[in-house]
């Protein structure tokens, strides 16, 4: 596989490093009311899409970037790749 | 002056020096190394006292630039700063007085160790160790990539000569990594 | 012998002779040949037994399709089992010999199985050998392995070396028949990165089998120009003897390249073959075809094959198969073969064509609307039964037959993604379907055009179209024949008629498939093995197909197809290890101090990729355990010096430093004061511990993080993805400071006066100025920058010092210099491990993925006034309920009694099972501080059952023990050791 980095271009898979779902991004304030509940779904529920899957790349073996990849899981079609820390702060985290 | 003698990163008291037909690969301890970070909103200025550190423009992505002090891109609004270990033992120190606040600076000297390839046909010795495309070295090119499962940087300094930066630790498997190759190539 | 059947003509070098052996006899060949043409040369058909019924089998083709010439290349370590005759390049020296009979090929015992050949037909096994179980293993397994399969292993390790490499192109070619040598010509002129690869030794293609003419030239000679001109381009690569065996994912190919296959023997430190990755931005495929056999009543006897095997043996190689040659054909392209050979002077004894219209020949007759309806001859062909269309019969009397049932384009690579092919009712064969991988397009013969010209000029136009070029080059002239064939797969009423000839499978193990309701195409496969063989039924598969289609009364793109995997020809386990063998599997990092603990002969042991020091045998010392008492002893009792570089040290800087820590660490880190270190413990989101170590605060926005050495980069990792996407506009800078600093423990109430003698004068480090958890950037030895913290992991005075890694070796050597006077001892991780578990400290065996702060006597340390990682799902109700586990120490009431780390703590009565399991040792070690073997564990309420006394139970080890439950912390437990 081939991921395009938005910095560095194309690189083989080889050098990165697979997390799960983007998902793990959205992670609920701990110090809220609900937070139990919404721990439990942030770390045990997921999306299994046959289809396009949104998830977390890590260039280990690079420039240490985390990434959003869109992939395809039923073609490996990777459609976007996106640094992590940009899809974040779209999604609202901050500090 | 303190009275401890260095070692290499292979252990030996001097640089280790291999030559397999026109490719020559040799140990370069007499480096001095830095990391630089740009501080959350200090990038601009960051980058303006990279420039006034190396006396170039600052790198782009997967570059290098400056000659005697030289900086590569080693991430976004972070780079390596490199210079002769004989005049910059304490790079870090002398970095930091320049960018101040703007940057985090961590001295890397040993965190890494350097290898030199030089000679003709070291293409050929490279395209069975890491997977950069090497229609892309060019001088003042530099990556990261994996050598045998080693993170290395490489640099690009000329069309025969490229700086490979492996972990320290590992400097004994990448040196046997890039020997082996060589000795397979020619 | 002499080559008795050579021909005149082909592209072998007569000048040079080979010397060769097969079966232990000898043999001459010539440069250019293969190992099957120079055995045809030398009048040898018989080969090698079939896989099941152990039947006499020659060549069937002259390529890497081959299915049934198989041998064992080369002796001792380096034998080579199913080895293709037909792609092994001859070299001076080569020895091979037949496979699969006993006790010799020509008389072989287990050829009692073709007898028995009605009981061994398709489903045999599954049938016959179901029951009782327990003969499996003894009995049958056995029976079978000895019976069936093909050449046997060396039993020695591969003494060869293997190399893998990366190449990129704009345009990777496979195959360099006319297609792909027109394709790189087309791309090569317009300055393209071009990789050019063919599995064969000679580039070509069939242009080297045929004698036809291209332009002005003969086909072989316009190839041998098209090479010279595309050697000569900077921008082409040719990669000869280069086989691409996988299509993968975004354009990256594999290709295996053979650079020693073809030597005598290889240099030192020489591949024997490259496993490339290729990365390109398109492919183009000219694989070219597979001629097909036509199956018949004893169709696999030696001699038989496949009519274009014949012409290019006697075209490229100069070799007829036998004098006498036969034919049987369902097109025109096997009258070619009787030309050809004919006019090399081979006697042509009949051309057998099913079709009643059949073209004539004034040199040789021509058998219209026959069929080959049996054959002859104990080990080889001797005679031919051919019904003629009146009814009669006629005997030919030949040596070889060729036969030829039409081309199979070879689509293989266009299935690797998954991609189908289609059905091509004019070619009567699959050729590529629509969905290709990214960025392939076909050419040529694998794309169905079977013509010269066709192939020329499809390679051109498919390489102009990959490349966005504008025009094409000028074309040569070349035969353009039509197609002119009628499908024909088998012939009727025949039984043992071979289609699968690698894995034994005939025309009724497959009509018997149907009847047993195996009917699918992928059962089929699987129940009568058909295509599963090395070969993956290259010539079998769409035969098969075919005679169940017809079986079925349904059409051959009804029935299916199946579809192609990677590797397209068997590849070598050492191509895939490549140099990463042994204990190269994976980089070995060494400490600062490895080289000093050489000289001193220490014991290592593996640690993650690191090498540490286990311990230091003196040279009276016989056992592991009294170098580690005494390093233990001389520690606790003085001074003791250990190497803890291998901790991941990450540099955290910024002005969030301390409140990005306050998130990852369950406790807290904003109120650390500057100079001051702390324990810290990292929490998994769900809860579960994952990391401890410290963090020491060298300035206001900067800290020095250790980790264990186990989990330094998955920390360093977890840090990043913390950083980056769940804090992102935090202002904290990381780094890995691992490698760059060597750092030892210096451990004993002697440490402190040793580290005065190296530290310099300026720096106070008595127990007032730099107290407990101190740290600090110092300097020593006259002025070199250090760092030190005072931290223990062993419960004595301790601190540890940090200078430049190229520094390491000298420290140490210095340490140990100044260190006489207090009888100071190196110490392994085996005294390490001894002191930490006489402590209670936990490590990796607590920290195993499973325990909660809780478990491990730390739930204090979890602060609820912060949002951390882990700390609310670290208070689920299971987590916390009153009887989880909780770190306990454990003593034998026996001191001298071995507890086993892993064996469970029962109750001292009742049963003894896991619904009473009470909990398990983690930790064991003999404690020469107490005398006495002791544990760490894991204990239902086990703060609470300190003294009580349990069973230590090791059903495996077959192990009961009495012990006492204690406190985990044995030695010092108020800690006044280190504060001292």
């Amino acid at each position: 596989m081939i991921i395009n980095h938005p910095l560095l271009g194309p690189r083989d898979a080889s050098e990165f490093t697979y997390l799960g779902d983007a998902s793990l991004i959205d992670r609920p304030d701990g110090m809220a009311e609900n937070a139990a509940d919404a721990f439990y779904d942030y770390a045990y529920l997921r999306d299994n899409p046959a289809g396009e899957h949104q998830e977390l790349w890590y260039h280990e073996a690079g420039d240490r970037s985390w990434l959003v990849v869109t992939r395809n899981t039923l073609t490996h079609e990777i459609s976007k790749v996106e640094l992590a820390r940009d899809v974040a702060r779209a999604r609202g985290r901050s500090k | 002056m303190h009275d401890l003698v260095a070692k290499t990163a292979l252990g030996g008291s001097e640089p280790r020096v291999d030559t397999v037909g026109s490719v020559t690969c040799t140990e370069v301890p007499g480096v001095a190394l830095a990391s630089v970070a740009a501080r959350r909103g200090k990038e601009t200025q960051a980058q303006k006292a990279l420039v006034k550190l190396i006396g170039a423009p600052a790198p782009e992505v997967q570059r290098f630039t400056g000659d005697q002090v030289l900086a590569f891109w080693s991430g976004p609004d972070q780079w390596m700063i490199e210079a002769p270990f004989d005049s910059h033992e304490d790079l870090a120190d002398q970095a930091k007085a320049i960018f101040g606040q703007t940057a985090s600076v961590t001295e890397q000297t040993d965190a890494w160790a350097r290898f030199d390839l030089l000679g003709d046909g070291i293409n050929a010795v490279l395209e069975l160790l890491c997977q950069l495309d090497l229609r892309r070295f060019e001088p003042g090119y530099a990556a990261r990539s994996s050598i045998h499962h080693i993170g290395c940087f490489a640099l690009c300094r000329g069309t025969d000569h490229v700086s490979l930066y492996g972990p320290r630790s590992s400097a004994g498997s990448l040196h046997h990594a890039v020997t082996t190759a060589m000795i397979s190539a020619h | 012998m002499t080559q008795a059947n050579r021909l005149s003509g082909g592209q072998i070098d007569r000048d040079t002779t080979l010397n060769f052996q097969f079966d232990g006899r000898s043999y001459t060949a010539h440069p250019g040949d293969t190992l099957a043409s120079a055995l045809l040369a030398n009048n040898v058909r018989l080969i090698g037994r079939s896989f099941k019924y152990h039947r006499p089998r020659g060549l069937l083709t002259a390529g890497s399709e081959e299915p049934n010439g198989m041998v064992e290349l080369r002796s001792g370590a380096h034998k080579e089992p199913n080895t293709r005759a037909t792609t092994v390049e001859m070299f001076d020296g080569l020895t091979a010999n037949s496979q699969n009979r006993w006790p010799s090929l020509r008389f072989d015992t287990l050829a009692v199985n073709d007898l028995f050949s009605n009981f061994l037909s398709a489903g045999f096994y599954y049938k016959t050998f179901m029951w009782p179980a327990a003969f499996w293993e003894k009995l049958y397994e056995p029976i079978i392995r000895r019976a069936a399969g093909l050449g046997s292993l060396s039993m020695q390790a591969d003494p060869d070396e293997y190399d893998k490499g990366f190449r990129h192109c704009d345009l990777l070619i496979i195959g360099a028949g006319p297609a792909g040598l027109m394709a790189a010509l087309t791309a090569g002129r317009a300055g393209a990165d071009v990789i050019l690869a063919d599995e064969d030794f000679t580039l070509g293609g069939r242009l080297n089998s045929e004698t036809f003419s291209v332009g002005e030239q003969s086909a072989s000679d316009w190839a041998t120009q098209a090479v010279a001109e595309l050697s000569a381009m900077p921008n082409v690569r040719l990669m000869q003897r280069t086989t691409v065996i996988g299509a993968f994912d975004h354009g990256i190919y594999g290709a295996v390249e053979r650079t020693g296959d073809h030597l005598p023997s290889l240099p030192a430190g020489k591949p024997r073959q490259i496993l490339w990755r290729i990365y390109c931005q398109k492919a183009l495929l000219c694989a070219g075809a597979t001629e097909r056999p036509i199956a018949f009543e004893n169709n696999d006897r030696p001699g038989i094959m496949t009519a274009s095997a014949l012409r290019t043996y006697a075209n490229r190689f100069a070799v007829t198969a036998a004098p006498r040659v036969a034919i049987f054909t369902n097109n025109d392209d096997g009258h070619r073969t009787a030309s050809d050979l004919h006019a090399k002077g081979v006697k042509i004894a009949a051309v057998v064509d099913v079709r009643e219209d059949a073209p004539l020949s004034y040199d040789y007759e021509v058998l219209k609307g026959a069929q080959v309806v049996n054959t002859k001859g104990r080990l080889g062909l001797s005679f031919v039964e051919v019904a003629l269309p009146d009814g009669s019969t006629r005997t030919l009397d030949c040596g070889a037959l060729g036969v030829s049932g039409g081309w199979n384009p070879s689509v293989h690579l266009t299935c690797h993604q998954r991609g189908r092919p289609v059905w091509d009712e004019n070619l009567a064969a699959f050729v590529p379907g629509e969905n290709l991988p990214v960025g392939m397009s076909v050419a040529g013969a694998a794309n169905g055009v079977m013509s010269t010209h066709g192939a020329l000029r499809s390679g051109a136009q498919a390489a102009a179209t990959a490349l966005n070029l504008a025009t094409l080059p000028d074309l040569p002239e070349a035969e353009d024949a039509p197609l002119a064939q009628t499908p024909f797969w088998y012939v009727q009423g025949c039984k043992r008629a071979w289609v699968d000839q690698q894995n034994d499978v005939t025309v009724k193990d497959v009509k018997l498939s149907y009847q047993e309701g195996f009917r699918s195409v992928e059962h089929l496969k699987r129940y009568t093995t058909l295509g599963m063989a090395t070969d993956q039924g290259k010539t079998s598969n769409i035969t098969g197909l075919a005679i169940m289609a017809e079986v079925a009364g349904k059409s051959i793109p009804e029935t299916g197809t199946t579809i192609f995997r990677p590797p397209y020809t068997p590849v070598p386990i050492g191509a895939f290890a490549g140099r990463m063998i042994g204990k190269e599997f994976h980089p070995t990092r060494l400490t600062p101090s490895h080289h000093w603990a050489k000289e001193r002969g220490a014991v290592f042991v593996e640690a993650g990729n690191w090498l540490r020091a286990q311990w230091f045998p003196q040279a009276d010392e016989t056992h592991w355990r009294e170098s580690v008492d005494r390093e233990v002893r001389q520690t606790r009792a003085s001074v003791g010096v250990c190497d803890c570089t291998t901790l991941g040290k990450i540099d955290v800087q910024g002005t969030d430093a301390a409140e990005f820590l306050n998130r990852v660490y369950a406790n807290g880190f904003a109120k650390l004061a500057v100079g001051k270190t702390r324990y810290g413990l990292m929490l998994r989101e769900d809860g579960m511990v994952m990391d401890d170590g410290t963090a020491a605060r060298l300035a206001e926005d900067h800290f020095v993080v250790t980790t264990t050495t186990a989990n330094a980069v998955s920390v360093y990792r977890h840090m990043e993805f913390v950083r980056q996407c769940l804090f992102p506009d935090m202002d904290v800078q990381l780094i890995s400071t691992t490698d760059g600093w060597a750092q030892y423990a210096v451990a004993g109430p002697n440490s402190r006066k040793l580290l005065q003698k190296i530290v310099d004068p300026e720096f106070d480090i008595s127990n007032e100025a730099f107290p407990f958890m101190a740290c600090g950037k110092i300097t020593v030895c006259g002025g070199l920058r250090a760092r030190l913290f005072r931290i223990s992991f062993s419960g004595e005075l301790a601190f540890e010092i940090a200078v430049p890694a190229r520094y390491g070796d000298a420290l140490m050597r210095r340490l140990m210099a100044e260190g006489e006077e207090f009888d100071v001892t190196p110490y392994g991780t085996e005294a390490l491990s001894v002191m930490r578990i006489e402590k209670g400290h936990p490590v990796g065996n607590e920290l195993n993925g499973t325990t909660t702060a809780l478990n491990l006597g730390m739930g204090k340390m979890v602060s609820r006034k912060k949002d951390s990682i882990g700390s609310v799902l670290s208070e689920r109700e299971a987590l916390t309920a009153p009887d989880i586990l909780k770190l306990v120490g454990l003593k034998p009431i026996t001191p001298e009694d071995k507890v086993t780390a892993g064996g469970h703590l029962m109750n001292v009565e009742g049963p003894i099972d896991a619904a009473h399991d009470q909990g398990y040792v983690t930790s064991v070690a003999y404690s020469p501080s107490l005398n006495s073997n002791i544990g760490l564990g894991l204990l239902k309420r086990g703060d609470e059952r300190l003294g009580e006394k349990m069973r230590l139970v090791s059903p495996l080890t077959d192990l009961t023990v009495e012990v006492e439950i204690v406190s985990a912390h044995f030695v010092d437990p108020e800690g006044e050791r280190l504060r001292a």
